[in-house]
């Protein structure tokens, strides 16, 4: 067994699971946050994705004791309160999900490429850079589109905040 | 995925020495080879030795003649460093080509290179550039290195420890992508070095992994050209055959990738 903390969403957690244990498991199973999904479990899908010390990572491909010590954001911890991350409110405003089940991967790989472009996001790099995350429902136009609005009122946000 | 005992040591020789005194162990780098392996139970180490936040194994440095990259670098730290896109910009391209942003965020250069997945990028990029890998205990030359599928001529708990690549004249990686994996399946690295020589290496495609292609080499010896590559083909006998294309299909790509990987030196090519 593995006594692992991880802050996840800025709060420190806790817990002994077995070394095996993965990150998403720990997520979902020891800490009930299952905002982040299993879509496929072998690496491919995205629906798992988190930000692991500030980047994207597949949640289902790390294990819980590799992430001893790391801080850890889900889905849950985006919004402020009730007002939803502008990249939720994008995803929102231009219908950038239909069943939902790859929108908390969506929304967390694409928060981090807007961090990695700033507000230099094109179509082009918004669709090469979806390549790990896949969608059976909506044909990612309006993901994109949700993507490239948000990114550049997320570049506003950034900027005010210098 | 079965049970098994995660280790975290702090420097090279404590995992060497882990590895020896704990008999059944794997070491483990990203993890997104060995954890899909494990998940689907064709591994079960019952020790996993994690090499990625040992200090010596991380970094890149560069000078005139090469480029040394540590182990434990991630793709996405190679595809970002300036050191390596201003001495070889197509391994720089190479590594940002990789899977996609999340696997790039956690594979590393070390993993993919102690694979040798057939299928993979980066060994095309140590064989074409002359690298030489250095282990716990040695260096290695790549022509010394690449013993067939998913075999190298690393020993029983021997560590990589970085790989250095020779900076060429020039160079240039062509890769054509399986529609559904995206790993490549024809990927051609050439390389023009500073004493003249010059290397072709073929990823994707081999029977037995990553290899030369000497009669590219030496018609690229005389005519540094996509004319000179013009009518050659490879021996289709010795490439792979599976669900995605017959071995003359690929032998055709292989030809095609070495043409677009000379023809737009300085880059990567795709699709
Ligand atoms: C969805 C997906 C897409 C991918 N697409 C591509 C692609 O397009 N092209 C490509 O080339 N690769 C691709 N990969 C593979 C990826 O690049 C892996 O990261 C890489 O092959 C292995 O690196 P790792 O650090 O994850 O190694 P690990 O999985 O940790 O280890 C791999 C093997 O190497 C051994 N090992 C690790 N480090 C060392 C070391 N320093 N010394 C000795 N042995 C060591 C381990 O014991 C294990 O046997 C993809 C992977 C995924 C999950
Ligand atoms: S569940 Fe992790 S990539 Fe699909
Ligand atoms: S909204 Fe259903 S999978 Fe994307």
């Amino acid at each position: 067994m593995a006594n692992v903390t991880i802050t996840v969403n800025g709060k420190s957690e806790s817990r002994e699971v077995e070394d095996r244990t993965l990150l998403v498991h720990f997520l979902r199973d020891h800490l009930g946050l299952t905002g982040t999904h299993v879509g496929c479990d072998t690496s491919q899908c995205g629906a798992c994705v988190v930000h692991m010390d500030g980047i994207a990572v597949k949640s289902c491909t790390v294990l819980a004791a590799a992430a001893d010590g790391a801080e850890v954001v889900t889905i849950e911890g985006l919004a402020d309160g009730d007002e939803l991350h502008p990249m939720q409110a994008a995803f929102r405003e231009h219908h950038g999900l239909q069943c939902g089940f790859c929108t908390p991967g969506m929304i967390m790989t694409a928060v981090d490429m807007v961090q990695r472009h700033g507000g230099n996001l094109d179509e082009k790099t918004v669709r090469h850079e979806l390549e790990g995350n896949y969608c059976r429902c909506t044909g990612y136009h309006n993901i994109v589109k949700a993507i490239l609005d948000a990114s550049g009122k997320m570049g506003g946000v950034q900027q005010a905040a210098e | 995925m079965y049970e098994t005992t995660y280790h975290r040591p702090g420097s090279v020789a404590e995992a060497a020495s882990l590895f020896s005194s704990t008999g059944d162990a794997a070491y483990f780098s990203g993890g997104h080879t060995l954890l899909p392996t494990m998940k689907a139970r064709l591994a079960a180490p019952a020790n996993l030795i994690d090499l990625r936040n040992i200090p010596d194994l991380k970094g890149i440095q560069a000078s005139g003649d090469s480029v040394t990259i540590g182990a434990a670098t991630t793709h996405a730290e190679v595809a970002a460093s300036n050191d390596v896109a201003g001495a070889i910009a197509p391994l720089a391209a190479l590594a940002g080509s990789i899977g996609d942003p999340a696997v790039r965020h956690v594979g590393t250069m070390g993993g993919s290179v102690a694979n040798n997945d057939p299928a993979a990028d980066y060994p095309a990029a140590v064989l074409a550039l002359a690298g030489t890998v250095h282990t716990n205990k040695r260096e290695i030359a790549a022509d010394d290195y690449f013993t067939g599928l998913f075999s190298t001529a690393l020993e029983e708990g021997e560590i990589v420890t970085k790989v250095a690549f020779k900076v060429p004249e020039t160079s240039g990686y062509a890769k054509f992508r399986n529609p559904a994996s995206r790993y490549p399946m024809a990927g051609v690295f050439v390389a023009k070095h500073k004493d003249g020589s010059v290397r072709v290496a073929v990823t994707g495609a081999g029977n037995d992994g990553v290899f030369r292609w000497n009669a590219a080499e030496e018609a690229l010896s005389g005519n540094f050209s996509a004319d000179a590559l013009k009518g050659l083909s490879v021996d289709a006998s010795g490439i792979m055959s599976d669900i995605h294309g017959s071995a003359p299909y690929r032998a055709h790509l292989v030809g095609v990738m070495a043409g677009r990987a000379v023809a737009n030196l300085g880059t990567l090519t795709m699709d």
